[in-house]
């Protein structure tokens, strides 16, 4: 009799505890975690089994082997006697420079194509639409080979260089030729007074927003601010004697030395990213000012608001609301699409590192986990930066 | 109950363990009825679709040797086209069985790569081709030019290594894929081609104007290409280097496609091993006794693959008589070890 009370409670209380809510949310939880970390370790293990049974070493010390190759255009001193290192550091440089000129550039024509969609002009916004409606709907890959080979098919050989400023700058199938300017020490006084002017802009911004808020009275913050920013470092530049040599391209034998090349590469992959995130772009702005209701820009007219100050102080501080979220997309999508270069022979990271490196150091598991985390290091930057910005213009409710 | 899960999920994991890595590939090709061979997609010569579509080359035959000898049926190959730098990975991820694609034999790819190469099947090396009106004569005057060269190959490194010991600069525009470097050469981007001399007489041919392009005198490497299989398995290592031995024992003994049959009733031992006539040869490499028969039934011996895709009579047109790829009897580099 005791005994079979003594079952029948512990049936209870085990079923009890199976039907208890707080005892299963945490007994999932541990069993999802489990089933990860060993989910986790058999990938790595199987990993580690195979190289071993195809008898190929790993490790990262193959970053400090001379590479033994050549790279066409880099951002840093780099030659055959390089390391993998080296060239990992030269594949990240490459595609952060085409990354960020392309958001930069991306920007400015999407927002530009987005407001021209918007325009009261009949043939400017259906340009505007006619553009967007045929980049978006066609593969980049496919654009980057029209670029390429239209950027190559069109240009003059070297011996028939276009030149633009007598002697210096030279455009032709290997690309553009400019002056490379080397600054002497003196110049290091234009650069601090540019970084001085910047700061004493935005000390200048915070006076001129507080006695607008106290007087009423606005100051030509903007006017000011450019014209500054050209004249105090160009007193500078003549007082302190600071001189830019340039170091002009020369025709050799087979192409220009000296000089700053351009290749056709970077042109055309920097057209073709543009070209296409700006149409994205575009679409993203038009949808961030059309979410503005139109009783704002009525509100703001009957307010007495000019124009620009409509746009600059009603309009945009909300449409951006709406467009940075996407924007945000749109930026790691274009870092992420710089990828494609490997086709028209960029030498970004994916080209040089994943493609060169890989091969010829057989590393393919190390390079290939490299060359993810650098994607994911500038994507997850990228988006820490766009959410700061975001924070600021989201509505703060009071 | 969750410790008993918990043991649950671990044992599960070990049993899953480590996948197997291709233990016995001569198994698991005869179970799937055909051979997977990796070769270039389109090096005239080499590896290319033939005008009938059907893929033709010198590294095609070889893959049709080894499917004739193991399947009796030089047709029972299925091709995989690759560029340079995807061929080692898909070797050595079991993607295909042997990898045919002029690969040069190097130190670093043998013992780094987990791959094993099984023999030369063309010495190449490395030269330049440039455009006529350049008013080039060698490869001593290339200094400042661009070069257009294809990504993950030796020939990347040998140009790097030749200009830094000539004391010469040029500019690397490097391509993933072979045809797009003919490409851009032939849209002016670059001053200079360079890859194995072999690949340059053949792609010359598929320029606008083939006639406006030469090949520069100098060979600035040794370029030994030949198949190569994974590591780890020795039958299957045994059976393509054995085919390939084949190949050029075969003709040294003067046995050819077209005298197969009536060799079967040769009294020269040498020939009789070779045929299977004689002797045990096929059960140690786990084949049938007349492989090298059928190889040769099916392909041909070594000089009837290299006269029917790049000899004189080619349009590559290599001449074989005199060069390093003749055979070592008439002062060439193949040679193979005796079948006995």
């Amino acid at each position: 009799m005791a005994k079979s009370q003594e079952q029948l409670q512990q049936t209870r209380s085990a079923t009890s505890l199976i039907y208890d809510p707080k005892f299963r949310s945490i007994a999932f939880q541990i069993l999802l975690l489990v089933g990860l970390v060993v989910f986790g370790w058999w990938i790595v293990n199987n990993t580690i089994t195979n190289l071993q049974a195809q008898n190929k070493t790993t490790g990262f010390d193959f970053l400090g082997i001379t590479s033994g190759f050549n790279i066409g255009f880099t951002l840093i001193e780099y030659d055959r006697s390089s390391t993998y290192f080296d060239v990992f550091v030269v594949g990240i440089l490459n595609t952060l420079l085409v990354a960020v000129i392309g958001i930069i550039l991306a920007t400015l024509l999407g927002f530009t194509i987005g407001i021209a969609r918007l325009s009261n002009n009949w043939i400017i916004a259906r340009l505007a639409t006619v553009y967007i409606e045929v980049i978006r709907n066609i593969p980049l890959l496919l654009q980057l080979f029209f670029w390429y080979f239209a950027v190559l098919k069109t240009m003059p050989a070297v011996k028939d260089s276009i030149e633009f400023v007598t002697g210096s700058v030279y455009l032709n199938n290997r690309g553009l030729y400019v002056p490379d300017p080397n600054p002497n020490d003196a110049f290091v006084w234009v650069q601090v007074a540019i970084v001085a002017v910047i700061i004493g802009g935005f000390f200048l911004h915070r006076w001129a927003r507080i006695r607008q808020e106290q007087t009423g009275q606005r100051f030509p913050f903007v006017p000011v601010f450019i014209a500054s920013v050209i004249v105090i470092p160009a007193i500078i530049w003549l007082l302190s004697g600071a001189r830019i040599d340039l170091d002009y391209p020369i025709l050799g034998r087979f192409n220009f030395a000296g000089g700053i090349q351009i290749p056709p590469e970077f042109v055309a992959l920097l057209f073709g990213l543009v070209i296409y995130t700006a149409a994205f772009i575009a679409e993203t702005v038009r949808a961030g000012i059309l979410a503005v209701n139109t009783g704002q820009t009525e509100a703001a007219q009957s307010l007495g608001l000019k124009n620009s100050d409509r746009l600059n102080l009603v309009i945009i501080p909300q449409a951006m609301r709406v467009i940075v979220p996407p924007l945000t997309s749109q930026y790691l999508n274009l870092t992420k699409n710089s990828s494609l270069a490997v086709a028209i022979g960029y030498p970004d990271i994916v080209n040089v590192f994943m493609g060169t490196a890989l091969n010829q150091s057989g590393k393919a598991v190390e390079v290939i986990f490299m060359t993810m985390m650098v994607y994911l290091t500038l994507s997850l930057f990228t988006s820490v930066i766009m959410n700061i910005y975001n924070a600021r213009v989201a509505l703060t409710e009071r | 109950m969750k410790k008993q899960l918990v043991t649950l999920a671990l044992g599960a994991a070990l049993g899953l363990s480590a996948s197997a890595a291709f233990a016995d590939t001569l198994a698991d090709v005869q179970a799937k009825g055909y051979l997977q061979c990796g070769v270039s997609p389109s090096t005239p010569g080499f590896a290319a679709p033939d005008a009938n579509n059907n893929w033709a080359g010198l590294d095609v035959d070889f893959c049709r040797a080894m499917a004739a000898a193991i399947f009796d049926d030089p047709q029972a190959v299925r091709f995989t086209p690759l560029t340079s730098k995807e061929r080692f990975t898909a070797l050595s991820s079991g993607e295909i069985d042997v990898l045919s694609r002029t690969t040069t034999w190097t130190m670093s790819r043998d013992t780094n790569l987990g791959i094993d190469f099984a023999g030369v099947t063309f010495y190449d090396g490395q030269g330049f081709m440039v455009r006529k009106d350049l008013g080039v004569s060698s490869a001593t005057e290339l200094s400042g030019a661009a070069i257009c060269i294809e990504a993950g190959t030796t020939t990347e490194l040998n140009a790097a290594d030749y200009f830094s010991s000539t004391g010469m600069e040029y500019n690397a525009v490097v391509f993933e894929d072979q045809d797009e470097v003919v490409k851009a050469y032939d849209d002016g981007r670059c001053d200079v081609f360079t890859t194995d001399s072999s690949a340059l007489a053949a792609e010359r041919l598929s320029l606008a104007n083939p006639d406006e392009n030469m090949i520069l005198p100098e060979i600035i490497s040794k370029e030994p290409l030949g198949p190569s299989v994974r590591q780890g398995d020795d039958l299957w290592f045994n059976i393509t280097r054995w085919v390939y031995f084949a190949l050029l024992e075969s003709e040294e003994l003067g046995i050819t496609q077209a005298n197969v049959d009536d060799m079967l009733g040769s009294d020269n031992p040498g020939v009789r091993r070779v045929l299977g006539v004689e002797g045990d040869f096929g059960t140690a490499i786990g084949l049938s006794n007349d492989w090298a028969y059928k190889v040769i039934k099916h392909v041909g011996n070594y000089n009837d693959i290299y006269e029917r895709h790049v000899g004189a009579n080619t349009p590559v047109g290599i001449e074989r008589a005199g060069s390093v790829n003749d055979l070592w009897t008439r002062g060439g580099l193949m040679y193979a070890p005796p079948i006995r």
